[in-house]
């Protein structure tokens, strides 16, 4: 078996008497993408946010490419930075920025790289994803929603990481631009050969970019599995998610 | 949140566990303001700098606030003269407008007066821009692109906090000496002459330094309320404008008492 380029064991993290994760065990080997579903607040979010190491787990262990980089700060973890990408659920565009020097941006602060070659960098990475070169030069806030997820995208990509997580890629978007997201995920992450990690509630998101799903349930890991065995999965769980049932073992958090 | 020690009898809350929670919640505010103040000179303090940043907070800070402190200062200088006369007119005492006009502006009023302002102006408007990021994942991305947020969001408004506000409060000192000025000579009669005269012989360098020094830190108090309640607003419209608030008034309130503090010690060495 070749060494899972993310591994995540035991992982628990509690805000208060909110006990979010509660021992969360998964790994994704390189090159595979894999999808974690969840229900809203289920803790999906927070489980990519202590593997990205934006939040510290109150137990259990990190793996980045077989390093422990857990309680890591310093240099090991900003050269696992520097290897991953990540989509926010908001996108999370610098809004005082042009959409360029968003895609460029850690080429120009981190890599110190020259603006010009920065740019031209950029406008390649939005061709990518079937941006032109107009739009390089506005603002966030002046383009569509569709426009921001794949400027978010391409800032994810630029820097061509073996590891991308995708926080929600298709929430908020109608079902046509949804599509059309998840097409340019599944292009991008093959042609880089990038492992890619995606959470979302979105079934249809989850077949079409899964080799591998598995399902986030009460602070647990509760079911994994090829993406092609989904639908004779076996789990109640998993069935009433699949299904988008409101009776089952899960409650809707209302 | 309703535990045993909250709710004893009849629903009051019990005024020692009350008091006893405020006290520890006070302490760890404190805690943790001042290892964030830290973690914010240090990097404002070594490099590498951030110029690009450095440049457009000392002109979103510093230069867009001349209007607000040049007109505060001029009203707060010709209240200062009048109120001034009045008083000294019961000793006989009006010829020392001017003298009194120039070391309370530039002492005391020209500092203080562009210290408030600035808790208004600049203070919120940090902490909801940064208030603003937080919620919308922005603090985060910077994080994941090997962005340190203490070096790109906070340090350079700091530094251009610190190093603006000197000038502006220079600049409130001379038009809040105007204001006076302008009061006296055209509406108590004073000798232009004889005023400006005045206004320079008593003006010192010691109080025009004094009110520089209590500037830059009142800069740095500005800058960091800011900064720091915006870091941990919470989600929502609700949390950004309530960082906002609380950042403002923790800014006005510090600025007074470091402006006590600092004449306090002033007034010990001296000068
Ligand atoms: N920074 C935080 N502080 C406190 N509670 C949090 C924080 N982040 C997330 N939570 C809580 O953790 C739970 C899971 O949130 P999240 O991971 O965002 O859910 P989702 O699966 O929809 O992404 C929620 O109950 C949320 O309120
Ligand atoms: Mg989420």
């Amino acid at each position: 078996m070749t060494q899972p380029i993310l591994e995540l064991k035991g992982v628990e993290k509690s805000f208060g008497s909110n006990h979010v994760l509660r021992g969360v065990d998964i790994d994704v080997a390189p090159g595979r993408s894999l999808v974690v579903l969840g229900g809203s607040g289920s803790g999906k979010s927070v489980m990519l946010k202590n593997a990205l190491g934006l939040m510290t787990p109150d137990a259990g262990k990190i793996l980045f490419d077989g390093q422990d980089v857990t309680n890591n700060q310093g240099k090991t973890r900003e050269a696992m930075r520097s290897r991953i990408g990540m989509l926010f659920q908001s996108g999370a565009l610098f809004d005082s920025l042009t959409v360029w020097e968003n895609v460029a941006f850690r080429l120009l602060n981190a890599d110190k790289m020259k603006r010009s070659d920065a740019k031209e960098q950029a406008i390649e990475t939005l061709k990518k994803v079937r941006l032109g070169a107009s739009v390089a030069d506005l603002r966030p806030a002046e383009i569509s929603g569709g426009m921001q997820k794949r400027v978010a995208l391409a800032r994810a990509i630029i820097t061509k990481p073996d590891l991308i997580f995708f926080d929600e890629p298709t929430t908020g978007l109608d079902p046509i631009t949804a599509d059309a997201i998840n097409d340019l995920i599944l292009e991008q992450v093959k042609a880089l050969g990038a492992a890619a990690v995606t959470i979302t509630h979105d079934m249809a998101s989850a077949r079409k970019v899964a080799d591998e799903i598995a399902m986030l349930f009460e602070g647990k890991i509760i079911w994994r599995g090829p993406a092609s065995e989904i639908d004779r999965s076996g789990n109640d769980h998993v069935d009433q998610f699949v299904h988008g049932r409101a009776d089952g073992p899960i409650q809707p958090s209302l | 949140m309703s535990d045993a020690s909250t709710t004893k009898s009849g629903g009051f809350p019990n005024p020692l566990a009350w008091t006893g929670r405020g006290t520890l919640a006070l302490f760890g505010e404190i805690g943790r303001l001042s290892i964030f103040s830290g973690r914010t000179a240090l990097s404002a303090l070594t490099p590498p700098w951030n110029l690009a940043q450095l440049w457009k907070q000392i002109i979103a800070i510093g230069f867009y606030s001349l209007p607000v402190v040049g007109l505060s200062a001029v009203f707060i200088g010709a209240a200062l003269a009048l109120n001034i006369y009045t008083g000294g007119n019961r000793f006989g005492a009006e010829q020392f407008v001017p003298n009194i006009v120039v070391l309370g502006i530039t002492r005391e009023l020209g500092a203080t007066i562009t210290g408030l302002m600035l808790a208004g102006r600049v203070t919120a408007g940090i902490a909801a821009e940064i208030g603003a990021m937080k919620v919308t994942e922005q603090i985060d991305a910077l994080k994941t692109l090997s962005a340190n947020p203490f070096r790109y969001l906070y340090a350079p408004r700091f530094l251009a906090a610190a190093l603006t506000l000197p000038l502006l409060v220079l600049i409130a000192d001379i038009i809040g000496v105007m204001g006076g000025w302008l009061v006296s000579v055209y509406a108590l009669d004073f000798d232009s002459t004889t005023y400006i005269r005045n206004t320079v012989d008593f003006l010192t360098l010691d109080d025009v330094v004094v009110g520089l020094i209590k500037a830059v830190i009142f800069g740095m108090v500005i800058a960091l309320m800011g900064c720091y309640q915006g870091s941990k607003s919470s989600a929502g419209a609700t949390g950004v404008g309530r960082a906002a608030t609380l950042s403002m008034v923790g800014a006005a309130v510090l600025v007074l008492a470091a402006n006590y503090i600092l004449s306090t010690f002033f007034v010990q060495i001296g000068i």
